[in-house]
């Protein structure tokens, strides 16, 4: 993880260009209906750019309603009468198998994508977001086939049984921040269940989708059971939240957003939601924890990935007995962070995905600054050209202060104080996020209330972003519900049907 | 699926015996007078195929026979005592090769490298997911070796090629790959307390497995036992059946090509008496799994109990029944209890071996159960088309013969076959009794060949008492249009599977076993795991609890 690489002491600021590292060829840019590349209906394109520079990679198709109303047909053809659905779970496990090994085959060009498209880090890319793709991907085909109903126990003269049926076609609207792991969490368990499915990638990051698709069809994937729309929210988004032949939407991205898709299904055919959206995550590290190991986890928790992550822990609760030594070696460690060109495997922090969220960032840290918190580290722009930021910290952040209570998605930490247990739990829970926590403290009966305590829907001990294929994953109250990940994520894209018949002469009830 | 498979592959070898070969004259006197009153084989294809197994020169099997010696810590090894003995091709008894001679002595290095994998290796300690990848690879390199893994079977076994390599070789990747997907899917419960407690249940890997598997399904049986305890991490000591050692071996050698380390297979060839007791009786193997006899299974946990109660599952016989209501479909009935009991020789544990017809529709479906028999390809089973090879040894041979002397001795009706077939090899023809009454022999023993009982009833509650009057539970069919009726002899038989309007359907996920003295516990599906994994409840105080 990125935190625990300290560069090569000072702070070393590369401005972009990649240096030397050879660009992928962008070879799709159209949108993926029914097995083909096509254009959008209306011939518009939008572009995608380069957060290093602002400069444009590729111009994109423009996905609109039109287009999301072809995807859905072909995806109910391919539902209603595609194979998708008809094939066994071992078959579909074993076509998602091969499109694992694909993936794996073509992580050279992908990781390469998603690191020019989103900014990231090339070396974590490849490491962790494709990686992780594959995972997943297997993960779900050893899953197809463990799909189980159940038997009933009836209290009469019944034989009782369940069925967890595909759901029938799938919306899933993914966002920016991990394009590829996204589009893997949504889509494998979609696969394993038999559904089929109209994937948006977020505007800012259309690229890897895009590519994926095509690896999909390789494997073996029917035409017509992934279908890729890149576009806008307002427009393609909108238009796979409110059809009426969608099945279900399940949705990564803002909690305003998240409201937005849950009021459009509201308004069609009530399709069943599943929304993980924004957190404000404590991290909270009690006086008996290693300091060491409570700077390396806040920092990989507030600055991996540029701190454009949903559980990224902004609130960081310190005990007093801990404060002082905390904060000095955090601000130590920070001086060997490396923001610059995610291509160079230097660097530390690449650039924040665009423009918006760039200014965005920038007036949270003035918000900051006005509100009379103090700044430890970063508070700026770092270069000239991009999108980049320095690592930020705040101490003295009090909790009714807006960078407190507000998600600022960017790689900016704020220190709090606390002297109670009972305190740091009402302090902790009083949000309203519940995405993830983190505890650091070597004391069980402090990490056993404390797991108990905090309504969040992952609560890390000693860790944070332990994020694993079998560990479900999403929040509770405004951060969102249903769970991605784990066997738990089928159950979003599963129908529970209940067969009754009447058992005569059985010699057991 | 592979049931699926099982049931295409079964209707193309019949319609293939179909097209019509010239008829040969007969042969093989038969020592049994038949219900129709000839005598010797009935002219026809079974005849003229008879002839061919027994005139022609067997077709040489197209694979080596490789790796004859112990595999033991991820090298292959001669047997401490240096002994070898002949594993035979049973087309011919002739000799394939000589193999190493597994005893106490092997067990005990096999053992300890299976110890010292587990408790000081990698394979439990690395991660399910790099587990499961291992196995996927082996999955692939099952499906890259296909044939040459039949074929071992084939002229090891006598089962016929087109089985192994189109059924049997499939349904092992399946699995395989089955259970690589388990391996990061095995979960505990985190449970509810009374007081402030926090409780987990930890499943952990069991540690050494012993494993001894039978001649019948040698590959499939190997992936049944292999699968799930790999999956769940534990380390492994296999003993083969002394007829079938080949088709393991190689299946091990795969595996290592897969990514195993050394130590977490380990395959000893050898003897019941000697390897196999040395296995279920060994101080330091942690579970024991058997495939096989009941008599056999008595010994085995009778070693358990006298060594470490070390836990046992067993698979073992059968006498499973046949049901068919007089509203069935009759000629898919007749299909697929000839299906049922002729596959593989005869020789399975859930052969449906009591084939109960309602009276209504008896005659109709004894005279086209004899028509079906009569058309049963049997010969060389390198042969395309045959459907039915020699039994596996003499011993297994002649004890088929015993039994349908015995039958005919009781006064069941020999409606077909009742004799050897041909002088070289262990083929016995397609045999079918009528009119077989509940108190005979062959009516309540194992015959484990391709005998075919038949049994009259005409009433649901009468058979159901009879399809229960036996120690036996391991499989049923049940035959009926009639959802009633199915779902009425579904909960009554007391058997371990009851397949409706289907038989042998075998699928990874479909847990398979046997109710009474047809054995203890579960292989394939979710079951099939805890037999090899240890459940470990975690209990911590839990101070201030927001919630219980």
């Amino acid at each position: 993880m990125a935190s625990e690489r300290n560069g090569d002491g000072g702070e070393k600021r590369a401005e972009n260009g990649g240096g030397g590292v050879e660009m992928p060829e962008i070879r799709y840019t159209k949108l993926f209906i029914n097995g083909s590349f096509v254009d959008a209906v209306s011939g518009k394109t939008f572009e995608t750019r380069d957060p290093r520079t602002g400069d444009a990679i590729a111009s994109i198709a423009e996905g609109d309603k039109e287009d999301v109303d072809l995807a859905v047909r072909a995806a109910r053809e391919a539902f209603d009468h595609g194979k998708w659905p008809r094939m066994s779970g071992s078959e579909r496990g074993k076509i998602m198998t091969k499109y694992a090994d694909l993936l794996e085959q073509h992580a050279e060009e992908l990781t390469k994508l998603e690191s020019l498209d989103a900014g990231k880090l090339v070396v974590v890319t490849r490491a962790v977001d494709i990686g992780a793709s594959v995972g997943t991907l297997r993960y779900f085909a050893g899953a197809a086939d463990k799909i189980h109903g159940e038997t009933l126990k009836m209290s009469r003269q019944f034989q009782g049984h369940t069925l967890r049926e595909p759901m029938g076609v799938a919306g899933l609207i993914i966002p920016w921040n991990f394009p590829s792991i996204m589009f893997f969490t949504k889509v494998a368990p979609a696969l394993a269940a038999g559904c089929t499915m109209v994937v948006k990638p977020a505007e800012q990051t259309p690229l890897s989708a895009l590519y994926v698709a095509h690896l999909a069809k390789q494997a073996g994937v029917p035409d017509g059971v992934i279908n890729v729309v890149t576009g806008f929210g307002p427009t393609a988004g909108a238009a796979i939240a409110s059809h009426m032949d969608v099945d279900m939407v399940s949705f990564t991205g803002s909690t305003a957003v998240g409201r937005l898709v849950m009021e459009a299904s509201a308004r069609s055919n009530l399709k069943p939601v599943s929304l993980e959206l924004g957190g404000k995550s404590p991290l909270i590290i009690f006086d008996d924890a290693d300091v060491d190991m409570a700077v390396d986890l806040a920092i990989g928790a507030n600055f991996f990935n540029k701190g454009e992550a949903c559980v990224a822990a902004s609130r960081v609760y310190l005990q007093e007995g801990i404060y002082d030594r905390f904060e000095k070696k955090l601000a130590d460690s920070l001086k060997n962070w490396v923001v610059g060109d995610p291509f160079d495997p230097r660097v530390n922090q690449g650039p924040q995905v665009d423009k918006a969220q760039y200014e965005r960032v920038l007036s949270y840290i003035e918000h900051g600054k006005r509100e009379g918190a103090t700044v430890l580290t970063g508070g700026k722009p770092c270069g000239q050209k991009g999108y980049y930021i320095d690592p930020t910290v705040f101490t003295d952040v009090k909790d009714d202060m807006i960078i407190a209570k507000e998600e600022i998605f960017g790689p900016v930490m704020c220190l709090m104080k606390f002297r109670t247990v009972e305190e740091v739990i009402a302090k902790a829970n009083d949000t309203r996020y519940g995405l993830a926590a983190g505890v650091v403290t070597k004391d069980i009966d402090v990490a056993n209330r404390m797991t108990r305590s905090i309504r969040a829907g992952v609560v890390w001990v000693n860790c944070y972003f332990a994020m694993d294929a079998d560990c479900p994953f999403g929040g509770r109250k405004m951060s969102g519900y249903g769970k991605d990940a784990s066997m738990h994520a089928l159950d979003k894209f599963l129908a529970v049907k209940s067969v009754v018949t009447p058992v005569y002469d059985s010699p057991w009830l | 699926m592979a049931a699926a498979a099982t049931r295409r592959a079964a209707s193309s070898l019949v319609s293939r015996c179909l097209l019509g070969r010239p008829a040969a004259s007969p042969a093989v006197p038969s020592a049994f007078r038949r219900a129709d009153g000839t005598r010797g084989l009935v002219p026809g294809v079974l005849q003229r195929f008879g002839t061919a197994a027994v005139a022609e020169e067997p077709i040489s099997p197209p694979v080596k026979v490789g790796e004859t010696k112990l595999l033991i810590n991820g090298k292959f090894v001669d047997a401490v005592s240096g002994k070898t003995f002949p594993t035979l091709d049973p087309r011919t008894g002739e000799v394939i090769a000589h193999v190493a001679e597994g005893d106490a002595k092997d067990i005990d290095l096999a053992v300890a490298a299976a110890r010292k994998a587990f408790d000081e290796g990698p394979w439990p300690r690395m991660t399910a997911y790099e587990r499961s990848r291992i196995l996927l690879r082996f999955a692939d390199l099952i499906e890259k070796h296909n044939d040459d893994l039949a074929a071992l079977e084939t002229w090891d076994n006598g089962k016929t090629f087109e089985q192994a390599a189109h059924i049997e070789l499939p349904m092992i990747a399946r699995l395989m790959r089955y259970y690589a997907g388990w391996s990061d899917k095995i979960h505990g419960l985190v449970v509810p307390a009374d007081s402030p407690h926090h409780v987990q249940v930890l499943y952990e890997p069991i540690g050494v497995a012993g494993q001894i598997i039978p001649w019948n399904f040698p590959l499939l049986m190997f992936a049944w036992k292999v699968g799930p305890a790999l999956a769940s991490g534990n380390t492994v000591v296999l003993k083969t059946a002394e007829q079938t050692p080949l088709s393991a071996l190689y299946m091990a050698k795969l595996l290592h090509e897969a990514g195993l380390p050394e130590g977490v297979v380990n395959v000893v060839s050898g003897f019941g008496p000697t390897a196999g007791a040395a296995l279920a009786s060994h101080m330091d193997v942690d579970k024991v799994a058997f495939t096989g006899s009941t008599d056999t299974g008595k010994i085995i946990m009778e070693l358990s109990a006298r060594s470490n109660l070390k836990p046992v599952t067993l698979e073992l016989g059968g006498k499973s029944p046949f049901i068919i209501m007089d509203d069935a479909d009759i000629d898919h009935a007749v299909e697929l209890a000839h299906f049922a009991l002729f596959f593989n020789q005869g020789q399975c544990c859930c052969a449906g071996s009591r084939t109960f017809v309602h009276e209504r529709v008896y005659d109709e479906f004894v005279e086209k159960s004899k028509a079906r028999a009569l058309k049963r390809v049997v010969g060389d089973p390198f042969r395309k088309g045959v459907e039915q090879g020699p039994q596996i040894d003499d011993e297994q041979f002649n004890k088929i013969l015993r039994y349908i002397k015995s039958g005919v001795d009781s006064g069941a009706t020999l409606v077909t076959g009742g004799d050897k077939l041909g002088d070289k090899g262990y083929y016995i023809q397609p045999t079918i009794f009528s009119d077989v009454q509940d108190g005979m022999k062959i009516a309540q023993e194992e015959i484990f060949g391709p005998v075919q009982s038949i049994f009259k009833f005409n009433d649901l509650n009468e058979v159901i008492k009879r399809a229960n009057a036996s120690r036996y539970g391991l499989a049923a069919g049940v035959f009926t249009n009639n959802l009633g009726t199915a779902n009425t002899l579904t909960r009554a038989l007391r058997a371990g599977t009851v397949w409706v309007n289907c038989f042998d359907i075998f699928d990874a996920a479909i847990p398979f076993g046997g109710y009474k003295m047809s054995g203890i516990g579960r292989e394939k599906g979710i079951d099939s795991l805890k037999n090899y994994l240890q459940t470990k409840a975690v209990v911590t105080p839990i101070k201030n609890a927001a919630w219980l």
